[in-house]
Parts: C-alpha cells; structure tokens; sequence
C-alpha cells in the first residue's frame, strides 16, 4: 500500500516538478538538461506582452477578490438574519455561481453583455455632451464581474461554516454585556471570522489568477496571464514557458499554503 | 425576496445581502436568461444572434454528437479511474497515516487542486510530446509511440488533474469514521477485508458519492485538458463551445448546446444528491 502511495504523490508532483527543472536549463533542448540557467526568467520578465498579461491579471485578480471578500462576507453575515424561505434561494444561488461548468458561465456573461453594450453604446452616444462618447465593451469590467461571481460564492460558503462553528453564545455573552451589536461584531464576530475572510479572499485571488476559460469569453482585447500562456503553447512549447509556469506555480502555492494556514482549526487531540 | 424593510433590523440585513444579491441577479440570472432567448434565435448571416422563435438550434444538435459523445463517456470514465486511485490515498490518509504527517500529507494532496490546470496540464503536454517519454521509449527500442492526442492522453490528464478533488471528499467522510465501529468488528472476528467491505466502504460512501459528482459535473464542462492533450482530436462539449462562440460565431447553436449542458450538469446533481440522501444524511465538503 505504502509503494501505491508513494506512486500517486510521484504522479502528482513529478510533472510540476520536471517543469520547474527545465525552466533553469541553460539549453533550448526540452529533452536534456545542459546546465543551470537563469536566462528563460530574464527573456520571460523581458517580454513586454507577458509583462503586459501579468500586470492584467494581477489588477483582475486584486479587484475581484477583494470585492468578493467584502460582499461574499456582508452576505455571510447577513444571510443568518434572512429568513428560511429567502435563505434557501440565496444558497441555490450561490451553489449555481459554484457548480455550473466555467465555459458556461463565460459564455452567458458574454451573450448579455454583448446585448447590453449594444443597446447602451448608442444611447450613451446619443446623450454624450463631448465629442467622442465613451464605448462600453468587454474588458476589465467584465472579467472582474464574472470572476467574482463564483469568488463571492466561495467567500459566503467560507465565512458561513466558520460563522455556523462560532455559536450564538458569545454573541449573546456579548450583548448581555451591554454591549451595542456594532461593538459585538467589532470586538467579537469580526476577530473570529477575519482568517476565514483572508483565507476567501486568497482562494479567490487564486481563482481569477488561473482561471482561462472565463477570461477566454469575455476578456474582450485585453490579454490575461493564462490566456498569454495558452497562447504562446499553442504556438510551441518552449522553455520561456516553463519559466512563466514556475512562477505562476509559485505565486499560487504560496497563495494556497497562507489559506490553509489561516484556515486550520484547532482540533481537540484524541 | 420578501425582506421586512419596516425595521431597523430589517434593513441592516437587507443593506448587507444587497450587493451579491445584485451581483448574483446581473452576472448570473439575467446572463442565463440571455442565453435562454440566444438558444431560440437565428444565426445572423455575419454571425453573431438575430431574434426568432425557433427550436432549430435545438433540432441541431446532432451535429455535435461526436463532442457529446466524448464528453458523456469520458466524464463518468475519468471519474471512476479518479475513484479507484484516489480511494487507496484517501484510506491510508484517513486511517493509516501516523497523525504527525498527516496534515503535511493532505496539504501535498490539496495544494495540487488550487494551482493552475493549464500549467498542470501544460507538465504533461511536455511530458507526452514527442521529446519525452515517447523519446525515452524510443531509446529502449519501442519506437514510434504516440501518446499525445489520444483519447488515453487525455484521461491521464483528468486523473490527474481532478484525482485530489476526488481524494478530499473521500478522505473527509472516512476521518469522521468512529474507530470503535472498527475494533468492534474486529473484536466480533471479522477479517480485515470483511470489515473493509461490510463497515468501511459502506460509511465512506457519501464521500464517494461527492467525489463522483464534483468530478464528474467539472468534467462536463472541462476545455483544457481534451485541447491540449487531444490536440483537437478528442472534442468535448466545452470545445465545441469555444469553437461556435470564438471562431464559427453561431452564438444561438452554442448558446443551444450551453442549455443542454446545463441540464445534464443539473441532471447529474439531481441523480447524485438522491443517491446521497438514500446512504445516509449529506455531508459538508472540505474543498480547501
């Protein structure tokens, strides 16, 4: 069983690895290893398109996730003060946002925004004062929108079972205390649900920093992380490319291993 | 939403679901029903959607058999083959694994799912292509073998890539298992295999079931794993999307094609959620 063991965890980490490895060879050659080198790294942080498509992605990943964060926890807090029958739509809402397949969700987003652009774009023009009215496309905007879509989802689920493990009792013990509910959630709900926002907010960030195939519909002319990355596979693999995934590897791992960090829960030892 | 807001408490409450509320409305709802009214419409002769009131698009849809039919047999496929890797680990995790490692050892088995799926699948393109393992095979004498862009290439990809999603679930229902039931088993002369088959496996089986229908439902609408390693040969219905959207630009056949998946997506749930209340009460999945 321990040699099955060990060959799954191979199988996991062996491909990651052999990727990592190449990204510091010195040759062209994918094939063998002619030394160490550092050059794949300098010609990836040279390319200005690459540059270009990580600064996108991290404004994307930054933005979605913290707007996540912030409204993913308000609907967390104040889901537990709906009542059932409103509660129960709101989940099937945000278990939608969780299950339905990504190229669905980038598909839908695009078909309406597309809709909604061309109606707004020529009423805009017809009441711009200026010369040159603003046209509303895909873009930014739009990839933020459906990422946080499913990154909010994630949050509320997050904060919700760390809000469901806190109890009712501190809140009252608060209050019974004379203290006012703003003061409780200050001093009592927000210190305890805080590494569960954080470890929402990372996970998010995670999401929209590798997700390709939402971005892939609705980016519009801008250029994400992943979708350089795709591209530049379909056009042949080289090393520059195990340098771009190394480092996407690295952002996302530590990314992940902060998460889970803040999300571990002292459990009572045996 | 009915929400009470002729009290203070009340409108607290609605002041604080309101963004996502709106959020969920404008990004999920509305972009659905869009698709739903594209589904019914005409392909505009410059592509794109005109307005009609047809089941044509609908009708068509045997036009893509071949992406339903990959993707109908190598979601469930994928799955199972998940299901029988990821049991073993799961297991030894759970029951097996000293409890010092094993919280290193499930982060090992987490921390693969969060980091990107193009850059994983992208480590076995590289693996596969023809300067890898079918060049050390070619060394060895067994020449010419292609591994890349085959329907195999690509369920090595899904195992791969969706095996510790399958892995968490699992692992999660067999740590919550009372030890007591398992000495008592023992102590009552059953076998080990015996207990396995008659205790074990049956009080884990919620957490298979999760498992199959997390994979099974992301698998329906997976892209990049059959383009990147079945090379264009092995056609899901996510490629068959991206194809009508980006390239042909008939949106009302994919949006057509789009509704269909959700209902197969929805289909599944359904199946697997009574599957889930019929063993025992639904539990709660660690995905992180």
């Amino acid at each position: 069983m321990r040699a099955f063991i060990s060959a799954v965890y191979l199988f996991l980490y062996a491909p990651i690895a052999l990727v990592v490895l190449f990204s510091f060879n010195a040759g062209r050659n994918a094939s063998e290893f002619t030394g160490f080198s550092t050059m794949w790294y300098g010609k990836a942080l040279g390319n200005t398109f690459l540059v270009a498509a990580l600064q996108n992605s991290l404004i994307i990943a930054l933005t979605s996730a913290t707007l996540a964060a912030i409204f993913g926890t308000m609907a967390a807090l104040g889901m537990e003060r709906l009542r059932p029958r409103s509660r129960a739509v709101l989940d099937g809402l945000f278990a939608a946002a969780i299950v339905v397949p990504g190229v669905v969700i980038g598909i839908a987003t695009l078909v309406a925004l597309v809709e909604v652009f061309s109606f707004m774009n020529p009423v805009l023009a017809s009441v711009w004062p200026g010369e040159n009215p603003p046209q509303l496309g895909l873009g930014y905007g739009s990839i933020i929108a459906a990422h946080g879509l499913f990154s909010m989802a994630l949050v509320t689920m997050i904060v919700k079972a760390r809000i469901a493990s806190l109890g009712r009792d501190i809140v009252e013990a608060s209050s019974d205390l004379y203290a006012t509910p703003l003061t409780t959630f200050r001093l009592v709900v927000l210190p305890q649900i805080l590494p569960s926002v954080l470890a929402g907010f990372l996970l998010s960030f995670t999401f929209s920093f590798d997700d390709f195939i939402i971005a892939f519909f609705v980016a519009g002319s801008k250029t994400t992380l992943p979708i350089y990355v795709f591209a530049s596979i379909r056009r042949g693999v080289t090393p520059e490319i195990n340098a771009v995934a190394t480092l996407v590897l690295v952002a996302s791992l530590m990314m992940i291993l902060i998460a889970r960090i803040l999300m571990r829960e002292k459990k009572p030892t045996n | 939403m009915a929400l009470a807001l002729n009290t203070k408490r009340g409108m607290v409450t609605a002041a604080l679901v309101a963004p996502a509320v709106a959020w969920l409305f404008i990004f999920l709802v509305l972009p659905f029903i869009a698709m739903l009214v594209f589904s019914v419409g005409e392909r505009a002769p410059e592509g794109g959607y005109q307005p009609a009131f047809t089941f044509a698009q609908f009708a068509n849809l045997p036009a893509r058999s071949a992406a339903f039919w990959n993707t109908l047999v190598l979601a469930p496929v994928g799955s199972l083959v998940c299901l029988v890797v990821a049991y073993p680990v799961a297991y030894y995790l759970a029951v097996r694994a000293s409890p010092r490692y094993r919280l290193l050892l499930v982060s090992l088995v987490v921390v693969p799912f969060w980091t990107s799926l193009l850059v994983r699948t992208y480590a076995w393109m590289y693996l596969l292509g023809s300067r890898g393992i079918p060049h050390l095979l070619d060394m060895i004498g067994f020449e010419d073998v292609r591994i890349l862009n085959t329907p195999g290439a690509v369920l090595l990809g899904i195992v791969y890539g969706y095996l510790p999603l399958m892995i968490m679930p699992i692992y999660v229902s067999l740590e919550k298992l009372d030890r007591r039931l398992l000495e008592a088993s023992a102590d009552l002369g059953a076998k080990p295999v015996s207990t396995f088959f008659s205790v074990t496996l049956p009080l884990s089986l919620p957490g298979v079931m999760t498992g199959l229908a997390l994979v099974t439902i992301l698998l329906l609408g997976e892209y990049l794993i059959p383009q990147l390693l079945g090379g264009g040969k092995v056609f899901f219905i996510g490629n068959a999307l991206v194809d009508l959207f980006l390239q042909s630009r008939n949106w009302p056949f994919g949006s057509a094609i789009a509704v269909t998946l959700v209902v197969v997506v929805v289909f599944v749930l359904l199946i697997a959620m009574r599957i889930a209340w019929k063993i025992a009460g639904t539990r709660q999945v660690d995905l992180v």
